[in-house]
């Protein structure tokens, strides 16, 4: 019972990675029906920032001392601000111009696989191999509670993405930008004669998805003190899958799904040996696509003509 | 001289949909474009809006003015915001994930500082009472006429002056589509300038002051509405005998 418990805890913290990424996957699918593969490296590029903006502030580049907690007040917003302009970046210089000639999506799809890979390898060629770890910003406190330890970091990751998502709903649903984000899903042409620059919303978008995943690189720089170029690559992967048996587009379904990969991933570990957990988790995933092939929240667009 | 289209070239890609258009609409008028499937009026209504490709035509040559100045490098949501022009679009393109509400509300974009927002939302529920009854309902669930009233609503609250429509009448029943025009003519005596692209020419040109056929991406034919409706070679062609 215990180990189950424990399980469960492990499960929401995963859940919150994968969640934290699949929410920018969806958000850009919703506005541009791109799948931005190149976020999960966005994820990675979050991390690095996170590490580059602590070391900066706790290092003596800085004339005065500064608490650790002031430097991870200090790290959160930065680190969003800065990834968000990587993922700005990138809409610009890869996406942009290929919308504007009328490109059509697969080829869109590609740059985005090839941009991921630039990242990485930018990431490689710059920086080297070597792996760097985050250092630690806030003291690890364990929690027990009747034999089910939690320490408080993981307990942060999971109120942060509940958060995340309450206030990204709340964006979406109640706001006008957010508004005009659900209406270009579907429909971009009448965008523009709402009065509403299709750019603008784009770019917040962007925005909003890469600032979220650098918080999630981030937290799990936190969590697992260990960077290297290709930590985003196969975490993206899942969260993007994540996205997709959740329903693509929606948010409650990227948010559900990434917690729902994880549950699945952890309990099958927990059960079976653990070199059966990704083909069984992802032979439970196809099941629910099949089930439902436009995920669970997602519905099949139709018009009235 | 409100709107003035002079010598318009625009196609896509590089096949050329129209060649060389000009017309003109005074303040206060209902101008109509009329003509078999394929002449060029949807052309150049998204081209006057300024709508860039690939859903688009791309301008080749010509001149597009509004009071006077040229638009030709005006984004299209500044033609909207700025010079106060609207487009109800063809196949109507509302919102459906949206609720009727928000359809009307995202139209208002640039309209933030504006108190008079309010009052137009009850001008429209007026117009379209069904609008009213179904304003907490998710737009796709409407009906052909419905949905394209809501596309008149939501152009409207954009506080243009001149609006442009494309095949208003499209899928409508023929009661509605009298409704549709008499709405129109409502509008305009209101003081609002019409342009209106319709393949349904009687209708049209009962309701416009003055109006322009198109032929294979041309005008081919001119003048006030009674004069074209009793024009012999207009009639042949374009208004079954």
């Amino acid at each position: 019972m215990e180990t189950l418990f424990q399980n469960v805890v492990n499960a929401l913290q995963w859940g919150s990675f994968y969640a934290l990424i699949a929410l920018g996957y969806t958000l850009v699918y919703g506005v541009l029906q791109l799948i931005n593969f190149a976020h999960g490296d966005i994820f990675m590029v979050g991390a690095y920032i996170a590490f580059f903006v602590a070391s900066f502030f706790l290092g003596d580049a800085v004339p005065f001392d500064l608490s650790r907690t002031a430097v991870l007040a200090l790290t959160i917003p930065l680190t969003m601000i800065l990834t968000s302009c990587v993922g700005v970046l990138l809409e610009r210089i890869a996406y942009k111009p290929l919308r504007r000639k009328g490109a059509h999506r697969l080829y869109v799809v590609i740059t985005a696989l090839m941009c991921g890979l630039i990242l990485e390898n930018g990431n490689l060629a710059l920086l080297g191999a070597s792996r760097r770890s985050l250092p630690e910003l806030i003291d690890k406190t364990v929690y027990t509670l009747g034999g089910i330890a939690v320490t408080n970091l993981k307990l942060w990751v999971i109120f942060t993405a509940v958060l995340v998502f309450v206030i990204l709903q709340f964006v979406v649903m109640r706001t006008k930008i957010g508004m005009a984000m659900r209406a270009v899903s579907w429909d971009k042409f009448a965008l523009p004669l709402m009065g509403i620059p299709l750019d603008t919303v784009i770019l917040f978008t962007f925005i909003l998805g890469s600032g979220i995943a650098g918080l999630g690189g981030m937290l799990f720089a936190m969590s697992y003190p260990v960077l290297d170029p290709y930590m985003g690559a196969m975490v993206g992967w899942k969260a993007f899958i994540a996205a997709v048996v959740g329903g693509i587009g929606d948010i409650r379904g990227a948010f559900i799904g990434g917690f729902l990969l994880a549950f699945i991933e952890i309990m099958v570990a927990a059960f079976l040996p653990s070199t059966f957990r990704d083909l069984f988790a992802f032979t439970i995933l196809l099941a629910i696509l099949w089930w439902r092939p436009t995920g669970l929240f997602g519905v099949p667009h139709t018009t009235k003509i | 001289m409100l709107l003035s289209v002079e010598n318009l070239y625009a196609g896509y890609g590089n096949v050329e949909a129209i060649h060389g258009i000009t017309f003109h609409v005074n303040k206060g008028e209902i101008v109509t474009l009329i003509g078999a499937n394929g002449a060029g009026k949807s052309t150049t209504l998204k081209a006057i809006m300024r709508l860039q490709p690939p859903e688009a035509p791309r301008l080749i040559k010509g001149d597009i003015k509004l009071n006077g100045n040229s638009i030709v490098d005006v984004k299209p949501h500044m033609v909207v915001n700025r010079l106060r022009m609207a487009l109800v679009p063809e196949g109507r393109h509302i919102f459906g994930n949206l609720s009727v509400m928000e359809n009307l509300v995202i139209a208002t974009w640039n309209r933030r500082k504006d108190p008079h927002v309010h009052r137009d939302m009850g001008r429209i529920f007026e117009l379209f009472p069904r609008l009213a009854e179904r304003r907490t309902q998710r737009a796709d669930t409407l009906s052909g006429g419905e949905q394209q009233m809501l596309a008149v609503g939501r152009a409207l609250m954009t506080n243009c002056e001149i609006l442009l429509l494309d095949e208003p009448s499209m899928g409508l029943a023929p009661l509605l589509m009298h409704e549709m025009f008499r709405t129109l003519s409502e509008l305009n005596k209101q003081g609002l300038t019409i342009v209106v692209v319709e393949q349904n020419a009687h209708l049209a040109l009962k309701t416009a002051h003055r109006g322009y056929v198109l032929d294979t991406g041309q005008v081919v034919a001119e003048g006030p509405s009674e004069k074209l409706a009793t024009d012999p070679e207009v009639r042949k062609a374009y208004l079954g005998g």
